[in-house]
C-alpha cells in the first residue's frame, strides 16, 4: 500500500480516504459477519490430514488488494505470452518435439518426467488447446517487478473464492464501489462456459453439454467444484454417474444415459481413466482416453498438461516463451537452481539456510524448505533428502514480496501477498478475469500463502484507469 | 437431471423428514412419562421400538431408561437414524445435490445442521428437552418453506416431495402398528374405548390430536383414530395422504419425462386400493397384517423409483 518514501501508493489513495473515515468497530462488526456468511453459504475446504468431516473456513481479509489499470495491462500481455507459449510447448512436445531437438531443452528433461503422459503422443486436442484453464502464481517485488512462480496448467483451483470474495465485498461495502471504479469479475462463470464450449470436438451436435468432473463431497474443492458447475449451468458430476457407451462419453441420467461434450475434469491425470492410467482408480471413467484419442470428447485441462508447470520446466520458461512467440519475456522468472545439475545442488547445499527450496512435483506448499525460517535440525533434516534425491528438487532465493495492509485489531498491518490470475484459453482466444485470487500470508513476516498451511485471501481489484 | 442428483434429493428429505418424526415421537413419548406415574419404561421401550431402534438401542444399554432413549434417538453417532445422523446425512446429500438447490434451499439445511451440531453436542437433559424438540421441528419447517417458496415445480421437485412421502408413510405407518400394540394390555382390548391419554399419544405423534379434535367425533376409539390415521384424505400424514401425493408426483414426472414406468403403475395401484378400503375391513383382516402389508409395498415403490430413475450404476 505504501511505496519506499512512505506515502500512500496511489491505486490506494481514494480507499485510504475511504477507510480512514470509517468507525474501526464497525469493520470488526462487518469482519465478522463476512466469516458467518461464508460458514452459512458453505464456502469451506477439507484440509487433508484432519478429520476427513473437518471442513474449515479460508480466513478473509475484507481490505482490498488494488491493482492500477496500468499495472494490470502490464501483467495480462505477460500472462498471455506465457500462457500462448505454454500451449505451443505442449502441442510440440506431444508431436514434433522441435524445441528438443533445437538443443534449448535436455532430452532427461521430458523422458525422466512423471508429468508427460506417452498415451498423448501424436495426437492433438480440439482446437489444439491443452490448457484451457491456467492459474499464474505472481508476486511483486517492487514497483515494477512482476515475478512468476508458479504456472499452475493442471486443474488450478481457487477461482470461486475470487468470486465470492467480490460478491462479500460487494454486500458488506456497496458504497465504496460507487466511489471507485473497479473492473468487473463476475462473467467469469459466463466465460467459462463459452470457453469451454468453444473447445467442443467437431463430432459434437448442437450446443455443446459440459460437465464438471468432481471426486465427491470429501475433496478438498468439492465447494468450488459444485459452485462453477452452478454457475455455468453445467452437470456436476462423478465417475460412477458415466460410462463409454457406443465410443461416446456419456452420465446416466433420470432418463437413461445422455452424452457430454466437454468434461471441465478436476481429477488429476493419473486417476482419469483406470484401463489407461492408476487401474485401481475410482475417480474416473474406464476408456475414456480411448473416446478422447477418437475425438469424441474434449476433456479440460488436457492429460498430460502438467509436464508444463514442473518446476524442474519453469527454469526454461524464459527460453520457451522466446522460442514459440519471438519475443522477449514480459514477467520474470525466479532465479532458479536445478539440484539435478552437480553445481547447482552444490551451490544450494552451501545457501540452504537462505533459499526456498521445492519438491519438482510438488504443491499447496507440502514438503517444501524456508529456509530462513527453518531451524537447524530442519535444514539437516532436508540436506539429507536433497542429496538422496537432488532430481526431485529446485530451489530459489527468497524474494522481497510486497506486502499489502490486512484489517487486525489495532488496525492496518502490512502482510505478504501473492497473485493468481485466471486465464481462459480456447481458438477464438485467450481471456483473464481483471484482479484473481489474492492470497495472504496472516501470520506477521510468513511467506507462506497456502490456505492449507493457514494462509487467507481478500479481494482483487484492478481499477478501471 | 443425473439419476444420482435424483437419488440425492430423494435421500435429503427422507432424512429430514425422519429428523422431523423422530422429534414427534420423542415428545408424544415425554408426555407419556409426564402424564403416566408407573411403568415408564414401556412406554420409552414403545417410543424406540416405534422408531425402528429398539434392537440396536439393547444392544448398548440395559432396559429403557427415558435419558438413555432420548440420548440415542437425539444424537448417538451409532444409531444411523438419530436426529443428528439423519441432519448430517440430509446436510451431506444437499452437498451432492446442491447444483439443483436454490440457494435458500441449501442456506436452511446447512443452518439445520450446524445448529443441531450445538444444540446436541451435549446430552440434553429433560428440562430442556422441549424446547430442543422445538427447534428440531421449527429447522425442518425451514427447510420445507424455503422448498416451497423457491424452487422451480420441476422434476427436482417431485423427487424432493417423493422422498418425504414414501418416508412419512413409513413413519406413519410404523406409528399405528407399534403404539397399537405396545398400549393395548391385551388383544381383547381391539377396538373398545380405550384411556384417551393413550389415543392422544398416538395422534400427537404425527401432530394430529388437535385436528382429530375438530372432527368432532363422539369418541376417542382404535376405530375413529385409526379411520383418521389411515383413510382420512385431508390429514397430511395419513397414509392416503401420503399416497396420494407420492403418486401425484410420480404422475408429474411421467407428464415431464413422456414416459410411463412400472412405479407409477404401482403407486396408483396402492391408492386405488385404500380408497376402496373402509375402517371395518382392515379392522377385519387385522389392522397389523393390513399395515404390515403397506410398509412392505410402500418399500417396494420406494425402490422401484430408485430403480425407474437411475440413481444407482
Amino acid at each position: 500500500m505504501r511505496d519506499a518514501a512512505d506515502t500512500v501508493r496511489a491505486p490506494y489513495a481514494s480507499y485510504r480516504t475511504w477507510f480512514d473515515q470509517q468507525d474501526a468497530e464497525r469493520l470488526r462488526a462487518k469482519h465478522e459477519e463476512a466469516e458467518a456468511f461464508f460458514r452459512r453459504t458453505g464456502i469451506t475446504f477439507n484440509v487433508y490430514g484432519e478429520d476427513a468431516a473437518q471442513e474449515r473456513l479460508i480466513p478473509f481479509d475484507l481490505v482490498p488488494r488494488i491493482i492500477s489499470g496500468r499495472e494490470w495491462k502490464k501483467l495480462s500481455r505477460g500472462i498471455e505470452q506465457r500462457v500462448t507459449a505454454i500451449n505451443a510447448f505442449l502441442h510440440d512436445i506431444y508431436n514434433r518435439q522441435e524445441i528438443l531437438r533445437s538443443g534449448r531443452m535436455p532430452r532427461e528433461l521430458i523422458a525422466n518426467n512423471e508429468a508427460f503422459l506417452p498415451q498423448m503422443i501424436g495426437m492433438s486436442p480440439p482446437g489444439n488447446v491443452y490448457t484451457h484453464i491456467v492459474g499464474t502464481d505472481i508476486v511483486r517485488t517492487g514497483e515494477d517487478d512482476f515475478f512468476v512462480l508458479e504456472d499452475n496448467a493442471r486443474t488450478p483451483s481457487g477461482v470461486s473464492y475470487m468470486l465470492e470474495n467480490r460478491e462479500t465485498m460487494l454486500q458488506m461495502f456497496p458504497e465504496l464501489f460507487a466511489k471507485i471504479k473497479v473492473q468487473p469479475v463476475s462473467d467469469y462463470p459466463k466465460n467459462l462456459r463459452r470457453s469451454l464450449a468453444a473447445c467442443a470436438p467437431p463430432s459434437c451436435v448442437g450446443k455443446p453439454r459440459v460437465a464438471v468432473l468432481t471426486p465427491g463431497i470429501y475433496n478438498s474443492a468439492y465447494f468450488e467444484h459444485s459452485f462453477l458447475a452452478d454457475q455455468m449451468g453445467a452437470q456436476l458430476v462423478e465417475g460412477h454417474d458415466l460410462r463409454v457407451v457406443d465410443g461416446f462419453l456419456k452420465m446416466r441420467t433420470t432418463r437413461g444415459y445422455e452424452r457430454i461434450d466437454v468434461l471441465y475434469r478436476r481429477v488429476d491425470d493419473e486417476y482419469l481413466d483406470p484401463l489407461s492410467f492408476n487401474p485401481d482408480s475410482m475417480l474416473g471413467v474406464p476408456g475414456i482416453m480411448d473416446v478422447y484419442r477418437a475425438g469424441n470428447i474434449t476433456i479440460a485441462n488436457a492429460p498430460g498438461t502438467g509436464v508444463a508447470d514442473d518446476k524442474a520446466i519453469y527454469s526454461y520458461m524464459p527460453e520457451l516463451v522466446e522460442f514459440y512467440t519471438g519475443e522477449k519475456a514480459i514477467l520474470k522468472n525466479v532465479d532458479t537452481w536445478r539440484c539435478s545439475e552437480p553445481d547447482s545442488l552444490a551451490y544450494v547445499l552451501d545457501n540452504l539456510a537462505d533459499l526456498v527450496v521445492k519438491e519438482v512435483h510438488g504443491s499447496g506448499g507440502y514438503g517444501m524448505l524456508v529456509g530462513p525460517a527453518a531451524s537447524k535440525k530442519e535444514l539437516e533434516d532436508f540436506a539429507v533428502k536433497l542429496r538422496v534425491r537432488p532430481g526431485n528438487y529446485i530451489a530459489q532465493p527468497t524474494l522481497s514480496l510486497s506486502t499489502v495492509p490486512i484489517f487486525v485489531d489495532q488496525g492496518l498491518a502490512p502482510r505478504h501477498v501473492d497473485l493468481r490470475p485466471f486465464a481462459l484459453v480456447s481458438p477464438k482466444g485467450i481471456d483473464i478475469t481483471p484482479g484473481g485470487l489474492t492470497r495472504v500470508a496472516l501470520k506477521e513476516g510468513s511467506l507462506v500463502v497456502n490456505s492449507s498451511q493457514g494462509g487467507g485471501t481478500k479481494d482483487t481489484w484492478v481499477l478501471e484507469d | 437431471m443425473l439419476g444420482k442428483t435424483a437419488g440425492g434429493l430423494y435421500w435429503m428429505f427422507r432424512n429430514l423428514e425422519r429428523a422431523e418424526n423422530t422429534a414427534r415421537l420423542i415428545e408424544a413419548g415425554f408426555r407419556i412419562a409426564l402424564t403416566r406415574s408407573q411403568d415408564q419404561a414401556t412406554g420409552w421401550k414403545s417410543v424406540a421400538t416405534t422408531a425402528g431402534a429398539a434392537g440396536s438401542f439393547s444392544q448398548k444399554y440395559q432396559g429403557f431408561e427415558s435419558a438413555d432413549v432420548i440420548n440415542y434417538l437425539l444424537r448417538d453417532p451409532d444409531n444411523a437414524s438419530s436426529v443428528l445422523s439423519v441432519v448430517k446425512s440430509a446436510r451431506d446429500n444437499a452437498r451432492l445435490v446442491r447444483t439443483a438447490l436454490t440457494t435458500e434451499v441449501w442456506s436452511a439445511v446447512n443452518d439445520n445442521w450446524m445448529t443441531m451440531k450445538d444444540l446436541l453436542a451435549e446430552p440434553v437433559v429433560e428440562t430442556e428437552l422441549p424446547k430442543v424438540l422445538d427447534i428440531i421441528r421449527q429447522q425442518s419447517a425451514l427447510v420445507r418453506g424455503a422448498l416451497h417458496g423457491t424452487m422451480l415445480r420441476n422434476d427436482i421437485y417431485d423427487f424432493a416431495r417423493l422422498g418425504t412421502f414414501i418416508e412419512r408413510a413409513d413413519n406413519t405407518a410404523r406409528i399405528i402398528d407399534v403404539k397399537y400394540y405396545t398400549l393395548l394390555p391385551s388383544t381383547s382390548f381391539v377396538g373398545s374405548s380405550l384411556d384417551n391419554v393413550q389415543w392422544e399419544t398416538i395422534l400427537r405423534s404425527v401432530s394430529a390430536h388437535r385436528a382429530f379434535r375438530w372432527l368432532d367425533e363422539d369418541d376417542m376409539t382404535a376405530t375413529s383414530v385409526a379411520r383418521f390415521l389411515i383413510l382420512d384424505r385431508r390429514l397430511p400424514r395419513s397414509l392416503i395422504f401420503s399416497l396420494e401425493q407420492t403418486c401425484s408426483n410420480l404422475e408429474h414426472l411421467c407428464a415431464e419425462y413422456g414416459e410411463r414406468h412400472s412405479c407409477q403403475d404401482h403407486a396408483s395401484q396402492m391408492v386405488q386400493g385404500l380408497k376402496n378400503r373402509d375402517i371395518a375391513s382392515i379392522f377385519e383382516e387385522g389392522l397389523h397384517e393390513f399395515i404390515t402389508g403397506f410398509i412392505r409395498d410402500n418399500n417396494a415403490l420406494g425402490q422401484m423409483i430408485e430403480q425407474d430413475y437411475k440413481f444407482y450404476g
